[in-house]
């Protein structure tokens, strides 16, 4: 077992000093929350799609660390104009690779941004009671990755919560 | 990777001011301590102090006397008591673990509490898969031991009692002398340790007069050099080695001294004790300078640990609400204020600081810490420095945030 220094590349350091498409979208169609405070790692995409499920706009928030800010900022880049259907054939290794590398014990920053993303979709299509053929009905190994990690997060808080009262 | 390092040390360029706080992790070792212990790597003292030859002697001689000068500030009754160590982590493994092994059959119960540091926690988990059981005392709010639990704790079967002097991350005074006297007034052959490295130069500690059995002090927490630190051992307390290998003058630490960063350990002591009340007072006012600062000029902020003289006169560490740390410290080293926080974030999905954690701070309070320790080389202007960056670099952090995760 061994710590891992973390020397963020300068894409990322970009990223956290000037992120892009920061911020509260008041007029967003879908808005999706992946994560959980409690693990130190949470995301909020808000997403604006227009008649013909293409995302016209993204924005994001984070609470998390600056791999955390640097991939939610990125697939918002990414799906800029994007159809929903291209939008969720984003992996998580793609956006690992757009930020120009994360060291590995920060991977799953990467999983969390698509997990959010794929929320976001999955999200708009369950309001508008309709499913395309080509969303799966299955949950993608992302939005899996993301209930994981909130689960993880909900027992940790209960085994608190346990501790306290003895 | 190591590109990368060179990029993000360029970002830093053009700083107006640095001020490092995370004396808790590393530190700079002041000028004059780095001055004399120069001259012990190619002068004088550079042979090995057990062999017959005058090299060898001068270095018996300056280590003998680096362990006089220790054992005269922690109050030992004799320099034997003083047993250098590569630092604090590896006193502590020697401490349980050389304790511990050596009185298995009395009986194998130890007792620690809830908020001790990694070297004092990881090697009670080590034991009790070798068949101990470790009972962790919890803390109140502040930090403070719950005697009353330490009392129903200790038994005829508890061999090594370990618990801090004053708390690694929050800076908490321990009642240690109380908890002493709880310990031996339930087993009087209970051996007691405490990990002195946060006392030792900071706040009167002395071990004659307090009456421990074992206790280990560091040099860099001092300033001194990295690499070296000593598990003070009363005289009539047995210890095992847990390494072996060549025998040298110490004995719980096999293979060559380390003379020039003993030379170290023993100047850095002397600063800390010299004009150590004035050293307090002054590590004192800054500390309050800061954390007034923090508290009173920031919005959503939580002070972890005590205040006034129940906290360490360097030790700052407060949370922000809606900030996560690991961001935090990269801002705030992009400003050049450098610090370390308690957030699970430089690994995946592990708890936070187990001491924030055990004074009862939620998991998103932890992640949002730092930890800053001040030293008597600091200057008020280092300190509003810090002040002005750190409002700006939480306000950002926070702007990133926004509503996310807002309970």
């Amino acid at each position: 077992m061994s710590r891992v220094p973390l020397p963020y590349n300068p894409k990322i350091l970009e990223l956290f000093r000037n992120p892009k498409n920061l911020g509260r979208m008041e007029d967003a169609t879908v808005t999706a929350v992946a994560g959980n405070p409690t693990c130190g790692d949470m995301i909020t995409f808000y997403l604006k799609i227009n008649d013909q499920d293409v995302i016209e706009k993204a924005s994001f928030e984070s609470y998390g660390c600056a791999a955390n800010i640097a991939t939610s900022s990125i697939v918002t880049e990414m799906v800029k104009g994007m159809k929903l259907e291209d939008a969720w054939n984003i992996s998580w290794k793609s956006v690992v690779d757009a930020v120009g590398g994360l060291p590995s014990i920060k991977f799953h920053c990467g999983i969390l941004a698509v997990g959010a993303l794929k929320r976001a979709i999955r999200t708009y299509y369950k309001n508008k009671g309709f499913s395309p053929d080509w969303l799966p009905k299955e949950p993608s190994f992302e939005e899996k990755q993301a209930l994981e990690e909130e689960e993880l997060a909900e027992m940790l808080s209960k085994r608190m919560k346990i501790e306290e009262e003895k | 990777m190591i590109e990368n390092v060179k990029e993000l040390l360029k970002a830093h360029e053009g700083l107006k001011r640095e001020v490092y706080l995370d004396v808790e992790n590393s530190s700079a070792v002041p000028q004059e301590v780095v001055d004399a212990m120069l001259p012990y790597y190619n002068q004088r003292a550079y042979g090995n102090p057990t062999l017959t030859h005058k090299p060898g002697w001068e270095a018996f001689e300056t280590v003998m006397e680096s362990a006089q000068k220790i054992a005269m500030f922690l109050g030992c009754e004799t320099l034997e008591e003083v047993n250098f160590t590569p630092g604090e982590t590896e006193a502590n493994n020697v401490a349980l673990l050389g304790a511990a092994l050596l009185r298995k059959d009395k009986g194998k119960k130890i007792v620690i509490s809830e908020i001790e540091p990694l070297s004092v926690l990881h090697v009670a988990e080590m034991l009790q898969k070798r068949g101990f059981t470790i009972v962790k005392i919890p803390v109140d709010n502040e930090g403070f031991i719950n005697l009353e639990k330490l009392r129903g704790a200790v038994d005829k079967e508890t061999v090594l009692v370990s618990l801090s002097a004053v708390n690694h991350e929050i800076g908490t005074v321990e009642p240690i002398s109380e908890a002493l006297e709880i310990v031996k007034d339930k087993n009087s052959e209970t051996l007691f340790h405490t990990d002195a490295s946060d006392a030792y130069g900071k706040i009167q500690f002395n071990v004659k007069g307090l009456d421990v059995d074992l206790a280990t002090i560091s040099s860099y927490k001092i300033l001194g050099p990295r690499g070296t630190g000593a598990l003070y051992v009363k005289e009539g307390v047995k210890v095992e080695r847990i390494l072996e290998g060549q025998i040298g003058t110490q004995k719980l630490w096999p293979g060559v001294e380390n003379t020039p960063l003993i030379v170290g350990f023993a100047k850095a002591s002397e600063l800390a004790f010299q004009n150590f009340e004035e050293n307090v007072n002054r590590m004192r006012r800054l500390r309050d300078r800061l954390m007034d600062g923090i508290v009173g000029k920031i919005p959503e902020v939580m002070l972890n640990g005590p205040r006034g003289d129940k906290r360490a006169p360097d030790n700052v560490n407060v949370s922000f609400l809606r900030c996560e740390g690991e961001a935090l410290t990269i801002e705030l080293s992009l400003n050049g204020v450098y610090v370390s926080s308690g957030s699970a974030c430089t690994r995946r999905l592990l708890q936070p600081s187990h001491v924030l954690v055990a004074i009862g701070r939620k998991f998103s309070e932890a992640h949002g810490s730092i930890l800053m320790k001040v030293t008597r080389y600091h200057a008020e202007e280092d300190i509003d420095y810090v002040l002005g960056v750190v409002p700006k670099a939480v306000e950002r952090i926070r702007g990133i945030v926004g509503s996310t995760g807002v309970e």
